[in-house]
């Protein structure tokens, strides 16, 4: 289980991106996580593995303090956590198998790690992996010769091979056309429901949250406005979330 | 209103201009600016005499052939007819008018069926056979001449001294003159000097890059406890590393004194070290027992030493190896010095190798004690350790600084050199440790990273030419120094580029690799390196470029390579010479230019 308690961010020159964010994740649930541009959904998604640093607050998983973690303790926390980035974050030079493989580094040993050497069955697992999102043949490619959907798709290999408790989306599917982005969503539903990895998703679109999320919380400048099924998002609540002006779409 | 604030502007343009104007004036008068003397005759006749001669590059020479014909002479005229034999019509002939005279009279000197267009000297032969030239010919279109030459005042003697004549003319095919070769002997070195030097550079300025590189170095804060001990740490580790590596090496001079114990010794080693690693390193993370982990520990250090004998070892192998290669390789002894000059690197660079590893090590593991301690014991205990290791740490860098000061300025007394600096930095100290509150965390990284560029910029500031002088002072003159010059601002110079790559990079991938888990060693691998390396290859050539042209003027301060045999033909008023070393200059630079664009074009 994971647990939100009063989590604030403020940045360099007083800007609060979270502000005493406070909510719990099941084990296995899928949530999302919706706002506006700037309502502090990759703030909030960044804090859970530290790559943002929280100004205050508690993240608590299973038990364990995320933000009282040290360095090396971090690090082992982070292995745990696959992460898949809205501009998929793949090392355009390098080729799709060694992104992949990056995914291990948590686990390999660091010295034999910066030869580029993995243990045989990280290789295979890594085979495994992209054969699981439909692009094995892609393996020896360069990572940058790929289509945007096949990029996220090594983006959602590099995760999984980390064998992860929790997987954390930002924005997964908003630089992919809405045939892509049901792909991407259903290998992550896939993972979800197989594996019982618990996904943070932040989206764009309600219908993918109405479809594929189990629950929502909605952020506005970085106030949590909601929590509950995404059913519950009714026209007014629409409105709270994103302001009176919006209009729905999708 | 608007009327007032448009004169004001007025003023103010006007102000600017009369402003710029006096820059300007001051520029002339500092720098001298005279044009009269552009048009000055005397000059301009030195200008076209010198461009002239840059013109003429001295490129070729033909073998030549002589034709000397000699005639009696008489000085002073003899009592008496003069005897003068008929001479040969037929072949190359001189006569004289008239065919005696008293020292310092001027005679004519015909010559006759001589090659057209030779030219050459009119010498005067004594009895004792010495040669004064006294006057220099160029026959015309029929091959004659016609000189009017001065006798010289000598002991009159009795007998018939000669004028001789000497034509000489081109023959054969051109070759390359002398200066030729020794220019072309010279722009090889001056290519290689760059090379090397260019090599040298990358090692050091590439881990210099990162440390210098904003991005990699502005998120690295560490607890006030942590960074303490890292810097002690370091410090320790580095003399430590000194001390052991002296030891260690006296160690194998005396007990590997000959190249069969240095081969055998060297062999052990390494398969002990591959044994030791083999055992200690294990390829999962599993819990082990704190005996074992000490056992373990014990293991790498011995290891550790066992890596500094293998280096000592095999340098010294290296060496010996290189100079025995020297003795018979004949034309290709070039390889052995390489080989034996590697050897003498290695030894040289070991100390430093283990200084730096040692540093890092015992920095590390400090360093993580000090997070330990900054975790596990409240506030005010962490504070009062704060302000215990940071008075220490202060007082031991100021110490160095003491040193320092004491090295370079001789003082000689205790207080101020050494107990002052010791009490300045505890007490700094101390201020830090006292501002800091104890959970602070101290951007170590963007310290890092201001030291570096400040050292960058001071050592690039100052160009090679200048510290020529001083490795010229080290090494002797000659193209070593001149390498080391450029090497030294190589690094500084590439370093600097480097970084600045590696500020451009995107964050994106740095980013998804530290989300999995990754240290941040294999965060730089995995994401930071496969990003910088074309501007990386790009960079190094153009400084390649870069340096073969310093290193053509690098021999002006005694750096070796073309620019030595530059100056020296500048001095000596050898313009023809110097025209074909600016040549070659020229055509190296030249094709330097266009190659490193061609090859940098394959890269990006």
């Amino acid at each position: 289980m994971l647990e939100v308690k009063n989590l604030t961010k403020i940045y360099e020159g007083n800007i609060k991106a979270l502000d005493d964010v406070s909510f719990t994740v099941e084990p296995g649930e899928f949530l999302a996580v919706i706002g506006l541009s700037g309502s502090g959904k990759s703030t909030l998604l960044r804090c859970i593995n530290r790559l943002v640093e929280p100004t205050d607050g508690q993240i608590i998983w299973d038990g364990v303090d995320i933000t009282a973690a040290n360095q090396s303790e971090i690090r082992l926390i982070r292995r745990r956590i696959g992460m898949v980035f809205q501009h998929f974050n793949l090392v355009n030079r390098s080729s799709v198998i060694t992104n992949v493989l990056a995914g291990r580094l948590g686990y390999v040993n660091p010295a034999l790690s910066i030869f580029n050497r993995f243990p045989e069955e990280d290789v295979q697992a890594a085979l495994r992996q992209l054969d699981r999102v439909g692009i094995k043949d892609q393996a020896y490619k360069r990572a940058d010769e790929l289509s945007g959907g096949q990029q996220q798709r090594v983006g959602i290999a590099r995760a999984m091979i980390q064998e992860p408790d929790m997987i954390l989306a930002d924005e997964p599917v908003a630089s992919l056309d809405p045939v892509l982005a049901h792909t991407i969503m259903q290998y992550l539903e896939k993972i979800n429901r197989e594996d019982g990895v618990m996904v943070l998703c932040s989206l764009h679109f309600l219908d993918l949250v109405h479809r594929y999320a189990d629950r929502a919380i909605a952020l506005n400048e970085g106030v949590l406005m909601f929590d509950g099924p995404p059913e519950a998002i009714d026209d007014e609540k629409f409105k709270e979330i994103y302001g009176k002006e919006a209009e729905r779409v999708g | 209103m608007k009327k007032e604030r448009s004169l004001i502007k007025s003023i103010l343009i006007g102000l600017a201009i009369a402003l710029a104007i006096i820059v300007y004036a001051y520029g002339f008068k500092v720098t001298d600016v005279n044009f009269e003397e552009t048009s000055s005759e005397i000059r301009l006749t030195q200008l076209t005499r010198i461009i002239r001669a840059l013109a003429h590059p001295d490129l070729i020479t033909y073998e030549q052939k002589e034709v000397v014909v000699e005639t009696p002479v008489y000085l002073p005229c003899p009592e008496g007819e003069v005897n003068i034999p008929e001479p040969d019509t037929t072949s190359p002939y001189i006569k004289l008018e008239p065919y005696c005279g008293d020292g310092g009279d001027y005679i004519i000197v015909r010559g006759y069926n001589l090659v057209p267009g030779t030219k050459g000297p009119i010498n005067f032969i004594p009895p004792s056979g010495t040669t004064l030239q006294i006057g220099n010919f160029e026959t015309d279109a029929n091959g004659k001449f016609e000189e009017r030459v001065k006798l010289p005042k000598r002991q009159p003697v009795s007998e018939a001294q000669t004028i001789r004549v000497i034509a000489r003319s081109n023959v054969g095919t051109p070759s390359p003159s002398n200066i030729v070769i020794a220019t072309i002997d010279k722009i090889i070195e001056t290519i290689f000097l760059a090379l090397l030097a260019t090599t040298f550079g990358i090692f050091i300025a590439v881990p210099m890059s990162f440390l210098a590189a904003r991005n990699l170095m502005s998120d690295i804060k560490s607890p006030l406890t942590s960074v303490t001990l890292l810097v002690m740490g370091w410090l320790i580790g580095i003399s430590f590393a000194l001390i052991t590596t002296r030891y260690i090496a006296q160690f194998s001079n005396h007990y590997f004194d000959t190249i069969l114990y240095q081969l055998g010794g060297l062999i052990i080693c390494v398969l002990a070290i591959w044994l030791i690693l083999r055992w200690t390193i294990s390829k999962e993370e599993t819990s082990i027992s704190s005996v074992m982990k000490a056992v373990r520990t014990i293991a790498m250090l011995f290891a550790v030493l066992l890596v500094i004998l293998t280096m000592y070892l095999s340098a010294r192998i290296l060496y010996e190896g290189g100079q025995f290669l020297m003795g018979i390789l004949g034309p290709l002894d070039f390889l052995g010095l390489f080989i034996a000059q590697s050897g003498e690197m290695l030894r040289i660079a070991t100390p430093v190798l283990a200084s730096l590893a040692a540093g890092a090590i015992l920095g590390g593991i400090f360093s993580n004690f000090g997070l330990l301690i900054a975790d596990r014991y409240s506030n005010r205990t962490v504070k009062l350790i704060n302000i215990i290791l940071s008075m220490i740490t202060g007082a031991a860098l100021f110490a160095l600084i003491g040193a320092l000061i004491q090295w370079l300025y001789l003082i000689d007394n205790l207080i101020e050199t050494f107990w002052i600096p010791v009490a300045v930095g505890a007490f700094l100290g101390a201020l830090i440790a006292i501002k800091n509150s104890a959970n602070d965390l101290v951007p170590i990284g963007i310290v890092i990273y201001s030291i570096m560029r400040t050292i960058l910029n001071a050592i690039r500031a100052i160009e090679p030419l200048i510290y020529v002088i001083i490795f010229v002072v080290w090494v002797g003159i000659g193209p070593f120094a001149g390498a080391l010059a450029l090497t030294l601002h190589t690094i500084a110079a590439l370093a600097k580029l480097f970084s600045e790559q590696v500020e451009s990079i995107s964050s994106g991938p740095l980013e998804a690799v530290t989300a999995t888990g990754a240290t941040r060693v294999q965060t730089i691998v995995y994401a930071v390196v496969p990003q910088i390396i074309p501007p990386y290859i790009s960079f190094t050539l153009y400084r390649w470029d870069i340096n073969v042209r310093m290193s053509t003027i690098i021999g002006f301060a005694g750096g070796g390579g073309i620019g030595f045999l530059l100056i020296q033909n500048i001095k000596l008023l050898d313009y023809r010479a110097a025209a074909v070393q600016i040549l070659a200059i020229a055509i190296v630079v030249a094709s330097m230019d266009y190659l490193s664009s061609a090859l940098r074009k394959r890269f990006v």
